[in-house]
């Protein structure tokens, strides 16, 4: 029986850790490494980074932080932030990531999901699926497709969108609630559990988790890890106090 | 220890490029402990190495064709038959067993008997994340442990002449394999955490006298003329 999986996320931007709400007034939260090393030894799962300016300045995730980070931590490394073919994935994975997340990119080129789960393995495609509420009765789920960073909203249906993704090789839905990332109110459940309903693969709960609570429901509604970043960066959570509750609660983590 | 091992370094600890792996991560384990690794890129280089390192994150049919197209396959099997000190990661258990369901009719190495299968399909695949091992007493490297997973695929029973720590995700799994000085990881120990690096300062450590320890079975023929 696999562990429930608790994921720091940081937030790269130039190469320091950021945290905002909804994805935008963000405030510096320290050094990526030094903080990745403080997390593995609270007890971090695994760690992902997203490099949330890369696509906006049309790059790839910063290859420095990645090494700094991974020669810091043995746990896995997931990276994302403006990778657009399956040469970009592979310098990430050269660079020391283990997996790479894909958003804006596969929206507009779902091929690309293929193209990395074919060289590298189902395992390392991640799709990184920021959703939000849907206006209008377009999306049949009630949840939409951002991309850029929340920037656009597609009128993607994210049910739909996770189905196709899967089909082409995702091997993990990284799931970010656009309308909760940052407010401290808990993970979407309704979000979580419209994308538990459409795909098998593994989800990753990320938007809005502040307590153990949050983490406890959300796997309740489906989600197979939980990912959060301000109440770790801010010091309301060590990781190893976050897994005592969680267990309290029946959640069956690593110590 | 042996001239010829002194000629070679006491810390030459070589990875074999199998494709494009996390090779960073399996460079920066070592590191950590105090090693050098190296990318090795001849069969003589695979043959000479003190430790050996064949890492796995791709496809059955990619990685078994790169061993093949760049002349490596014998070298590897060779040292894995002769229990010499070598480490296979993931994707590399599966390249040392006879197939996979993953890429049928692709031979593998065959140093491990049996087929690999898809993972139970009741459980989540691929099976990403910590999961339990069960080791039996007296093994040499492995541990009953918590450790991390990210596969799809695996054997389903421990195969003659090696010793099988198990795991279960839907249904039993092999979760590691050893024999002589030779390790095989279903997990990923360079990404296991402190019980990981445990287990690869075990691994080099132990593993020379294993191998010393260690009487191959006779000779078998060599890989078909394919490879």
């Amino acid at each position: 029986m696999l562990n429930v999986r608790v994921i720091p996320c940081l937030d790269v931007r130039d190469g320091r850790v950021v945290k905002g709400v909804r994805f935008d007034n963000l405030a510096d939260q320290g050094d990526p490494a030094r903080l990745a090393r403080r997390y593995e030894r609270e007890g971090a799962d695994e760690l992902v980074i997203l490099d949330v300016s890369a696509t906006a300045e049309g790059r790839v995730a910063r290859f420095e932080t990645v090494g700094r980070v991974r020669d810091e931590i043995s746990i896995p490394l997931t990276v994302g932030g403006g990778v657009r073919t399956a040469e970009d994935a592979g310098a990430l994975l050269e660079a020391g990531a283990d997996r790479v997340a894909v958003n804006t990119a596969a929206v507009e080129r779902p091929q690309l999901l293929s193209e990395i789960a074919s060289r590298f393995g189902a395992q390392c495609a991640v799709l990184a699926l920021d959703g939000g509420a849907a206006a209008g009765e377009a999306c049949p789920s009630g949840f939409e497709v951002l991309t850029h960073s929340g920037g656009r909203r597609t009128g993607l249906d994210a049910a739909d969108w996770s189905r196709r993704a899967v089909e082409l090789g995702a091997g993990e839905i990284l799931l970010t609630s656009f309308d909760r990332d940052g407010t401290r109110s808990g993970y979407d459940l309704a979000l979580i559990g419209a994308i538990r309903e459409a795909v098998p693969v593994p989800i990753v709960a990320s938007g809005g988790g502040a307590h153990a609570g949050h983490m406890c429901a959300a796997v309740e509604a489906g989600a197979d890890a939980v990912l959060a970043a301000s109440i770790f960066h801010q010091g309301d959570w060590s990781i190893g106090r976050l897994k005592d509750r969680l267990q309290q609660l029946g959640v069956a983590v690593r110590r | 220890m042996s001239a010829a091992r002194m000629a070679t370094g006491p810390q030459d600890v070589g990875i074999v490029p199998t494709g494009v792996a996390n090779l960073e991560a399996v460079a920066a384990a070592f590191r950590r402990l105090g090693r050098t690794p190296r990318l090795l890129d001849s069969a003589a280089g695979i043959s000479g190495a003190d430790y050996v390192v064949l890492p796995g994150v791709g496809s059955f049919a990619g990685g078994m064709a790169e061993l093949r197209r760049r002349g490596w396959a014998e070298a590897v099997r060779r040292r894995v038959e002769e229990g010499r000190p070598t480490l296979a990661i993931c994707l590399g258990l599966q390249l040392l067993c006879e197939e996979s369901e993953e890429a049928p009719g692709t031979a593998g190495l065959g140093c491990v008997p049996g087929r690999v299968v898809r993972l139970a399909a009741s459980c989540r695949i691929p099976q990403l994340g910590w999961n339990r091992v069960a080791a039996p007493a007296g093994t040499a490297f492995l541990r009953s442990a918590v450790v991390y997973f990210a596969n799809s695929y695996g054997l389903e029973a421990g195969p003659a002449g090696w010793t099988a720590a198990m795991g279960r995700h839907g249904s039993r799994f092999v979760a590691g394999l050893e024999r002589g000085g030779v390790l095989a990881c279903q997990f990923h120990p360079e990404l296991s955490g402190r019980v990981g690096a445990g287990l690869l300062k075990r691994w080099l450590e132990e593993s020379p006298a294993a191998a010393e320890a260690f009487e191959p079975r006779a000779e078998r023929p060599a890989l078909a003329a394919a490879c």
